[in-house]
């Protein structure tokens, strides 16, 4: 049998990068790069991505890459679009590639001026839901229940007690024509979505759950069964929005407990330990059956 | 030469900005640049510049713009002023250590709290260590001539840093005053397009921001001093050509006026040396032997250049605009980490005067050169600054 | 060697970075068993995975042992071994 999709004849994303065993964002990024093609400049903030990628003369990027600093990717993505713009160098596009820390903290400010003006970037979050580079700290894209070190678990602590901001709301809220959210679990539906996008001028937005052995603590070779659980779950709605309307969603074919998913992962595992921990299962339950109704992610018996 | 007209000092630096035909502007609002981003809008707004013109949402953007417009190979500019310049400050430390070159117009006024909207120094002294070229201007004439000498001076291929071009808020931005203006052709044979030897490109796939661990930072960083240090003759070469341009001597790292035979010289930048130049006529003409050294560029620190104009004086009489909390006046320290050791060096006496826009008029200044005096005769080393006019009475 | 100005380096340096040390487990590919799917090559984080006319072959270079490829292989054809140091 032969190979049945077409492959790249020169990987973008070439190997001798630092990432962990199984990282989800590596193969997430390797992906992104199968569909934008060479012809981009892509821009990431300080974070995992980038210090995996950028020890002084090792780096993987076949396509120009800068790293600036943490808060500014979006902002340093809208100087080199209008570098591009002035140029004339219309064909290349500009993606910015940056972790949950970068762009639900510290850059949220920066991502949303860049929204705000229209700027022809398609921004690409890929969330491992911590401050995984330094160790794993809670940011705002953690979910809720999650232990970290900043909100570990404890006597009197079930984890993060805030709920997981809803940045692909928020950044429709902004009025721009793309916003999806994927799963490196389901690499064909990544980059489908982010080819579409690309069809797209304007901001665009694509936040992709990448499952993180180290930081989530579960073999490395279990990265996609994770995902998929998420997704699987109704935790990890996968959807489009094109002009600010739910265009597609997900189905969930056969809907697993998210008990399943939280069992495997050890930033959960305080929540097994106690009948008080049970309780919180339930209401992570409530939370995913409440995506599963609001995006309507089960298919149709 | 060019045509002469009498322009909101604001304006004038927004026309030089124009001539030099960046791509990328920035804007943020903060008093006093404002006029000067303002400019550069309704020039957009009427199609007399081309440039992209983003309008951020802070200055840390506005700086972060800058920075991927120039590794993307354009031009580009903007304009800040006290805590905006401030929030800068992470960006122009790694478009400095990134080699990334743009200019800034630093309006410069003082730093909250408390909040105060007047000059001084103390937001682009805060700045200095960053890696950027500093220089301070005198009047509007120089401010326009120093921007035209900006862009060719960072995109130079030795030195390749952010430029900072110091102008005093309000005092500079807000006045008007007869310019001269440099013909676009002229300009555009003096300054040519921005050819970086890397920029973004997928062409040539190159990584920008690298780490470095420990065995090479000190390298790098020592890269940055050095395109500094090293590229002071450079700087002079360029300034001497908007000499040639404009007609008008601004081509030296300091400008000494009236330094001959001085014994006591004062040392200051910015506008305020317009008015210690009226006062060194009038104390010359009392019969007092003193001069004034002005800073043009501050960095690179043209500690040589000083020391040749002052090392025959007795007292140097340095007036600081900012202050390092806790030790001394910033150019007090820069200038007496300098002079220390050098053979029989005047003494030098810093003084903190005009902080949040404190007036600082000739007879302030007849009176700091009477104190400099005074301290020089009794032959002690004062071990703090002196701050001129402080009322101690209401310091609680 | 002098460094370069501004740190700016070629891309795609890192293939002198062998990460293939870090391995502590190792996948082997059955090619009996392989039915040239291509899931193993999608799914390796460090693109240790290559086609060499149509046989899908592990990149030992690189190859950190994460075991996705094993876990993935809808033909069973990764097996995974421990790393002989």
């Amino acid at each position: 049998m032969t190979v049945k999709k077409e492959t790249p004849d020169e990987s973008l994303f070439v190997s001798g990068h630092r990432a962990c065993h199984g990282c989800g964002m590596a193969l997430g990024v390797r992906h992104i790069l199968e569909a934008t093609g060479k012809d981009v400049i892509l821009v990431s903030p300080t974070g995992c991505l980038e210090t995996f990628t950028s020890p002084y003369g090792l780096s993987p990027w076949r396509v120009p890459w800068i790293h600036h600093v943490f808060e500014n990717a979006p902002a340093v993505a809208s100087g080199v679009v209008a570098a591009l713009r002035f140029q004339g160098r219309d064909h290349t596009r500009v993606v910015a590639i940056g972790g949950d820390g970068a762009t639900f903290d510290i850059g949220f400010g920066a991502l949303s001026g860049m929204l705000e003006r229209g700027d022809d970037v398609l921004y690409i979050c890929v969330d491992n839901g911590a401050y995984m580079n330094t160790g794993g700290q809670r940011s705002a894209a953690t979910p809720a229940w999650a232990a970290t070190t900043t909100d570990p678990a404890g006597r009197q602590s079930m984890g993060k007690a805030e709920m997981k901001k809803n940045l692909p709301e928020i950044v429709a809220a902004h009025g721009i024509p793309y916003v999806a959210t994927a799963s490196i679990a389901y690499l064909r539906d990544l980059k489908k979505k982010i080819k579409k996008a690309m069809t797209y001028h304007g901001p665009r937005y694509i936040q992709i759950d990448t499952p993180c052995p180290s930081g989530w603590s579960f073999p490395s070779h279990l990265t996609l069964e994770i995902g998929r659980l998420g997704v699987n779950s109704g935790l990890v709605p996968l959807f489009e929005k094109e002009n600010g309307e739910i265009t597609a969603t997900r189905k969930i074919k056969r809907k697993i407990p998210v008990a399943d998913y939280l069992k495997k992962q050890k930033r959960y595992r305080h929540l097994f330990a106690s009948e008080r921990g049970r309780l919180e299962i339930e209401k992570i339950q409530a939370l995913a059956d409440g995506h599963i109704e609001k995006y309507g992610l089960l298919s149709v018996a | 030469m060019g045509n002469i007209r009498v322009v909101e000092g604001s304006e004038a630096v927004a026309l030089a900005v124009k001539a030099c035909r960046p791509h990328v502007i920035s804007a943020y609002p903060i008093s006093p640049q404002t006029h000067i981003v303002e400019g550069l809008a309704r020039m957009v707004a009427d199609g007399d510049i081309s440039a992209e013109y983003v309008k951020v949402e802070s200055e840390f953007s506005a700086a972060s713009v800058l920075a991927g417009a120039a590794a993307a190979g354009s031009r580009s500019y903007t304009a800040s002023s006290s805590q905006g310049l401030l929030l800068m400050t992470e960006v122009l430390y790694a478009s400095a250590g990134m080699r990334l070159p743009f200019v800034i117009t630093a309006v410069n006024r003082s730093i909250s709290a408390p909040i105060n909207i007047q000059v001084d120094h103390q937001d682009s002294m805060s700045l200095r260590d960053a890696g950027l070229i500093q220089f301070y201007v005198e009047s509007v004439q120089e401010a326009y001539d120093m921007h035209l000498a900006a862009f060719k001076i960072a995109e130079d291929p030795d030195i390749m840093l952010p430029v900072m071009v110091c102008m005093d808020g309000w005092v500079l931005t807000h006045s008007y005053e007869r310019v001269q203006f440099v013909d676009q052709q002229a300009v555009d044979d003096f300054l040519p397009p921005f050819a970086p030897e890397h920029h973004l490109d997928p062409a040539t796939p190159k990584t920008w921001g690298s780490y470095a661990e420990s065995d090479v930072m000190m390298e790098f960083k020592y890269a940055i001093h050095k395109a500094m240090t090293e590229g002071k003759p450079r700087i002079q070469a360029i300034l001497r050509d908007v000499s040639a341009l404009t007609g008008r001597d601004n081509s030296g790292l300091i400008e000494a006026y009236r330094i001959d035979g001085a014994e006591i010289i004062l040392v200051a930048l910015g506008s305020v040396t317009g008015t210690v130049k009226d006062a060194v006529d009038e104390l010359r003409d009392a019969g007092k032997k003193v001069g004034l050294l002005k800073i043009r560029c501050y960095r690179p620190f043209p500690h040589e250049e000083i020391w040749q104009a002052v090392k025959d004086a007795n007292v140097i009489a340095v007036m600081d605009a900012s202050f390092s909390m806790g030790s001394e006046g910033s150019i007090g320290l820069d200038l007496k980490a300098k002079l220390f050791g050098r053979p029989q060096a005047p003494m030098v006496v810093d003084f903190v005067a005009g902080l949040g826009g404190r007036e600082i008029n000739a007879r302030t200044i007849h009176r700091l050169v009477a104190r400099a005096e005074e301290i020089h005769s009794s032959g002690l080393v004062l071990p703090e600054s002196e701050w001129v006019d402080l009322d101690p009475t209401i310091v609680s | 060697m002098k460094l370069t100005k501004g740190a700016v380096v070629e891309g795609g340096t890192s293939l002198n970075y062998k990460t293939g040390t870090w391995r502590d487990q190792r996948p082997e590919i059955d090619q009996e068993l392989c039915n040239h799917c291509g899931i193993c090559r999608d799914v390796c984080p460090d693109d240790a995975v290559h086609v060499n006319d149509d046989r899908y072959e592990i990149d030992y270079d690189f190859c950190k042992g994460c075991g996705i490829c094993a876990y993935e292989c809808k033909a069973d054809a990764i097996q995974i071994l421990p790393e002989e140091k």
